[in-house]
């Protein structure tokens, strides 16, 4: 029998040079006269790790990481097929693995063990019970389920999913959609990629069931146009779904109709925001609509819409499935459940870690991460995207909650998680902040699109010396004027990360910064 | 979406592709990806086709196209190079690879090479965050791009060296 192994095919893994390790093994295999079955899983998100070939055996999955091509030989010379740990990338079981084995994979349970398009396979591993419950509920009991996990919305707002259901349940329509956000532009953050990559049946799952429960018969996927890869997953899961009467007009024989599609958008970071991903649903630009009416009454082409970030949708498939209390036990105060963190930027073990909420960041950057990945000090890290503020040292104690990061003036967001060290000059990053403000702004509202100019010639002027301190109050006022008079979040949020950079890292808003790097 | 499936601009086929899709709802985006996808850019040409075939104005077609950084209504080079400016790939060394890049190839962002091999774009985050910085070539991602990586990198576009897949 074939000996079956596992090489992972997501974006990373790719660009890592996983395929051309797989043909690479294949040919080998037939070179030496190994029976060998290529698997092609989705990734664990274990990117240090990558590629991380993993070997089936009797003792379970046996990994190999990172595995370069020009190991195949030696590791072709000591079997490594038979599971041996006689090789220097050898990691033994891969779910011993500290980083793995201490985590709570509730979404990612599948990420990394199946192959993604496999609807056995996933079915083999409790996919589609979380359908096969729902459709045995009313909606009101699906909706109702939700609001009892505390699952709060994951893209970055954490408003609660049930109470948003309930709206769009509640909304008369002879026409309701559900949304998903997969517009993931966040700098740092890579969880919504894995899901669509590593486990697509999981999404199609999740808005099904959001369907059931609001009564709406058409979802779209608002996908950007920087995931190629994960496109075509989408594209390939959603045509098997259908043969298989998982979409369309008679959902696993119930006579329920749920029709889904993706739609690209066209690298413009502001589709993001729920509005504006709305306005480019409908063919149009990506301006902000002003709130009320909330999409959830007046949405896509008018009616009422749940907009939900992957994520979110994606948990929804393990509380029908293991229960609303299996989910809300996880998790602090008002946070429940788990967080997929992305630990990335100058990171030694970069990947995903999905915790229940409340370990410190510090855990989660250095039990898990292992500082820098140069090895230099940590100095900044910037957490929950490019509106997200920069945390310094005294700050890294905070626990993981939406609730202890706003009273540090600080955001979780998307779980995104960018650290740097000791060489980043704070006043460069601040300057960027606006600069891609500048760039990303959809232009509607004075203070986001105007302010954010004026705060980069600001940040320059401060930069150059030039009156330091008359100029910086000015940027103090500028950012209270992009906080308080901005229509979203973009021009809202833009100057957290400038402000926290003011505070916190003061010293490098002169113009001849005199910190001196420790030698390493 | 490789540029190796581009063909020329063809009013015809256009059109077809417009009939296509324009009865979807919202179906301006699709198109307009659909002709990109085809055509390797939107030509001024296609807005005249597109704004009546969705009963709108040619000035509200132009506006989305314009509004969207992906769409662009000249041809690119063979290459369409995305460098990723964004904080997790600044904390691996996006800036200097950026600076880099823009110093040998002798072009700014949005430009082309002399030899129309590469077109430069900008990009804010290709989800590779935990392996910058990270540069798209048409739809591969390469993570880990250090200057001398991105020269051999560009060596292989200019050669055209075909990979076997």
């Amino acid at each position: 029998m074939n000996t079956r192994i596992y090489i992972p095919s997501d974006t990373t893994a790719k660009a890592l040079g996983a395929d051309r390790l797989a043909r690479k093994m294949t040919a080998l295999a037939v070179e030496r006269g190994v029976g060998l079955e290529i698997v092609r899983n989705g990734s664990r998100g274990l990117y240090w790790l990558e590629p991380l070939v993993e070997v089936d055996t009797p003792q379970g999955r046996m990994g190999f990481g990172p595995v370069k091509e020009k190991d195949l030989d030696a590791l072709f010379d000591v079997e490594f097929w038979r599971g041996g740990q006689d090789h220097p990338l050898a990691l033994g079981a891969v779910e011993e693995i500290p980083y793995l084995k201490r985590q709570q994979r509730l979404t990612f349970a599948r990420a990394g063990v199946i192959d993604p398009l496999s609807l056995a396979d996933y079915r083999a591993h409790s996919g589609y019970q979380g359908l096969s419950n729902a459709l045995a509920l009313d909606a009101q009991a699906i909706v109702d389920a939700v609001k009892a996990s505390g699952l709060r919305g994951r893209g970055g707002a954490a408003f609660p999913t049930g109470i948003k259901w309930q709206t769009v349940l509640d909304a008369c329509a002879e026409q309701k959609y559900i949304v998903c956000n997969a517009d993931e532009g966040d700098s740092g953050t890579f969880a919504d990629r894995l899901v669509m990559e590593c486990d697509p049946f999981m999404l199609i799952e999740g808005m099904t069931i959001s369907g059931l429960a609001v009564g709406a018969t058409q979802g779209y996927i608002y996908l950007r146009s920087e995931y190629p890869l994960a496109f075509e997953t989408l594209n390939s899961a959603i045509a098997t779904a259908y043969a298989n009467n998982l979409l369309g007009d008679n959902i696993q024989g119930s006579g329920c109709r749920f029709d889904l599609e993706v739609r690209m958008g066209a690298g413009a970071y502001i589709c993001g925001e729920e509005t504006s991903l709305l306005e480019s649903l409908e063919g149009k630009r990506g301006l902000v609509r002003a709130k009320p009416p909330l999409p959830a009454i007046v949405g896509l082409f008018g009616k009422p819409t749940v907009v939900n970030n992957v994520l979110s949708l994606a948990a929804v498939p393990f509380i029908l499935d293991q229960g609303a209390q299996a989910y809300a036990d996880c998790g602090m105060g008002r946070s429940r459940g788990t967080l997929p963190f992305q630990l990335s930027g100058n990171v030694k073990r970069g990947g995903l870690v999905e915790l229940a909420f409340g370990p410190s960041l510090r855990e989660l950057m250095f039990d898990f991460g292992g500082g820098t990945r140069n090895g230099r000090p940590l100095r900044a890290v910037q957490v929950g995207g490019p509106l997200g503020a920069y945390l310094p040292e005294s700050q890294w104690d905070t626990a993981l909650d939406y609730e202890a990061f706003a009273g540090e003036g600080a955001v979780l967001g998307h779980g995104g998680v960018v650290m740097f060290d000791d060489s980043v000059d704070m006043s460069e990053q601040a300057r960027f902040s606006m600069e891609f403000c500048v760039a990303e702004s959809c232009g509607k509202c004075t203070p986001c699109r105007i302010g954010s100019t004026r705060g980069v010639e600001v940040i320059d002027r401060i930069r150059a010396g030039e009156n330091r301190e008359a100029n910086l109050e000015l940027l103090a006022d500028l950012c209270e004027t992009l906080v308080d008079g901005s229509l979203c979040a973009m021009g809202g949020m833009t100057p957290f990360p400038v402000q926290s950079a003011i505070k916190h890292f003061g010293e490098d808003f002169v113009s001849t910064p005199n910190r001196v790097l420790e030698e390493v | 979406m490789s540029n190796t499936d581009i063909t020329p601009w063809h009013p015809e086929v256009a059109g077809a592709i417009i009939e296509e899709l324009k009865s979807r709802p919202g179906a301006l985006l699709p198109i307009l990806h659909a002709l990109q996808d085809r055509f390797g850019h939107i030509p001024a040409e296609a807005v005249a086709l597109i704004a009546p075939a969705l009963k709108t104005t040619r000035a509200e077609v132009h506006g989305v196209i314009s509004f969207y950084h992906h769409f662009r209504n000249q041809q690119p080079g063979r290459h369409v190079v995305e460098m990723c400016r964004a904080e997790a790939c600044q904390a691996q060394g996006a800036r200097a690879l950026e600076a880099h890049a823009k110093q040998t190839l002798g072009i700014d962002y949005h430009g082309t090479s002399e030899d129309r091999t590469v077109t430069l774009e900008p990009v804010y985050c290709l989800g590779n965050c935990a392996c910058g910085p990270s540069v798209r070539v048409g739809d591969d991602i390469h993570a880990f791009v250090t200057p001398d990586a991105f020269d051999v990198l560009m060596d292989d576009l200019k050669t055209e060296r075909l990979e076997v897949k």
